[in-house]
């Protein structure tokens, strides 16, 4: 790492007068706030008009009840599949050499930029009960899986697939596998070693991971939006709740939804801040 | 790998298969039906302007979070995430509550182009942004001060010195945002207003999907998918390019 701070002189070798400084600094917040701040903020000042009417009345309504509950459920299990499935991948990708291998790295970065109405096509393709490619032996052997659970946990596996992996697979690459061959040579297993030695080192990029999935997997829209069938009170989510009561003209419902999903991610990104700190304190 | 397999690799194959079952003439229906031709214009013509946009805001961003010292100014580091953060759904309403019906600015973009163009704008922020900030913050200054010091203007500084080593780094994250704006949905079906002149390829998949024209929806999710494809390959290229040169 290169110093963070720039010294005063470098700051007038680089940017120059305090005009432009000022220039660009009124540029930068400017287009932020109207961007981002303001219409965030607005978003707090409706849903609190009334204090706490609207969240009262959106928490006495079943459906909005089981749509949250249904949300966190979905998102923990994506996340734990997520975690699982990450580091495995993470491990195969950084420690071994296998044909395809680029291939692989590039089909693991697909979620990230490929729509999640794609996503959702894919998953219908096959898991579909009546043209999936697996759908009607599955609903046969009684596993539903679109318009159902299931699916709406692969769909947010699917959609928050790389984000655990591209925070491990650099922190394993800078670490190398000096400690790891070490207590392979003094007769530490497989699983001992990962434990005791590999664990410890990307602990901090797993938690980042984590929670990143975590901010992922409760606010995914498009893809839980055309596996889920969106039965009201059964097979919907939260953000899907935003988008019905919206439509519906029920302005307050919708409000006080998104607000609690604001809450869960701003959360989400203060401990992300909070672990980086702590993470570049160890470390220094 | 079967995980990864039954969730990733079957199910993109399946769209694959499925674009394709009809033989190019499904492809070539599909493309050139007006209503999906215009949405596939609309899109990209926005994810290009929402890409410059941004590519120069987000290197503007970039330059005064590493350069410049100010009071907030770790507070305006946390507000370029929250675009990341927040589900897309939510950034729909958030651009509608500000712009949308009833807005205190007196404008109302709810199902109109603008408003469309907000929603991208909106969730492509942070891309360019974070790829730029870190190697802003790894690049020495001497070089500047070297070129300072033997008489180059600023603006030569920063043409000649600045700019060609942030270079990589800008694409990478021109790309990334390039593709998240052409596949955005989330942000945009509020927006949007479920007009035909505001569709863009997402929603345009989805009504067809709903309509239960499975082969056409896969046409254009065959289109979105190798725009994705090549906008991770680019990246990938650039990135190792950059390991490169250190």
């Amino acid at each position: 790492m290169a110093s963070h701070v720039s010294s005063p002189g470098s700051t007038a070798a680089g940017g120059g007068t305090t005009a432009t400084t000022w220039l660009l600094r009124v540029l930068v917040v400017g287009y932020l706030v109207m961007l981002v701040v303001w219409p965030t903020a607005y978003l707090l000042r409706h849903t609190f008009t009334h204090g706490f009417e609207s969240l009262q009345g959106v928490l006495q309504d079943p459906d909005v009840t089981h749509a949250l509950t249904l949300t966190g459920q979905v998102a923990v299990a994506a996340v734990v599949i997520n975690l699982v499935f990450g580091m495995v991948v993470s491990l195969l990708l950084v420690r071994y050499d296998f044909p395809g291998k680029r291939v692989l790295s590039w089909l693991i970065d697909l979620p990230l930029s490929a729509s999640p109405v794609v996503v959702g096509l894919a998953l219908l393709l096959v898991y579909s009960p009546i043209y999936g490619w697996f759908g009607p032996t599955l609903r046969n052997n009684g596993i539903e899986v679109i318009f159902a659970k299931p699916g709406i946990i692969m769909a947010t596996c699917f959609v928050a697939l790389p984000l655990i992996i591209r925070e491990i697979v650099p922190v394993l690459e800078e670490l190398g596998d000096d400690q790891e061959q070490a207590a392979r040579s003094l007769g530490a297993n497989g699983w001992q070693t990962f434990w005791r030695i590999t664990l410890p080192g990307i602990r901090w990029a797993v938690a980042y991971g984590v929670v990143l999935s975590l901010a992922r997997s409760l606010g995914e829209f498009g893809a839980v939006k055309v596996v889920s069938g969106n039965v009201k009170g059964q097979t919907e989510t939260a953000t899907k709740v935003v988008e019905r009561t919206y439509q519906s003209q029920d302005l307050d419902a919708s409000y006080a939804v998104a607000f609690m999903l604001v809450f869960a991610a701003v959360v989400c990104l203060v401990v992300v801040a909070l672990l980086r700190t702590r993470d570049e304190k160890e470390k220094a | 790998m079967i995980w990864f397999s039954l969730l990733v690799l079957i199910p993109l194959a399946a769209v694959v298969v499925k674009a394709s079952g009809g033989g190019w003439s499904t492809f070539e229906h599909v493309l050139t039906n007006a209503s999906t031709f215009r949405a596939l214009r609309f899109t990209l013509v926005m994810a290009v302007i929402a890409t410059v946009l941004n590519t120069v805001m987000g290197t503007v961003i970039a330059w005064v979070l590493v350069r410049d010292r100010f009071p907030g100014k770790g507070l305006l580091d946390l507000v370029i995430d929250i675009p990341f953060a927040l589900p897309t759904i939510v950034a729909g309403l958030v651009m509608l509550s500000l712009y949308g019906p009833g807005s205190p600015l007196g404008v109302n973009v709810y199902g109109t182009k603008p408003g469309v163009f907000l929603a991208i704008a909106f969730v492509t922020l942070p891309f360019v942004v974070r790829t730029v900030q870190p190697v802003l913050e790894a690049l020495e200054t001497d070089a500047e001060e070297a070129a300072a010091s033997l008489g180059a203007s600023r603006f030569t500084t920063l043409r000649r010195i600045v700019l060609p080593s942030l270079t990589p780094a800008i694409f990478a994250g021109a790309s990334l945002s390039f593709a998240r704006a052409i596949s955005e949905y989330g942000s945009v079906v509020l927006l949007s207003g479920n007009r035909a002149g505001t569709a863009v390829a997402s929603t345009r998949t989805y009504s067809y999907i709903e309509g239960g024209n499975t082969a056409a929806a896969a046409a254009i999710a065959v289109v979105l998918l190798v725009v994705a494809l090549l906008a991770i390959i680019v990246l990938d290229v650039l990135q190792r390019r950059m390991a490169r040169h250190g």
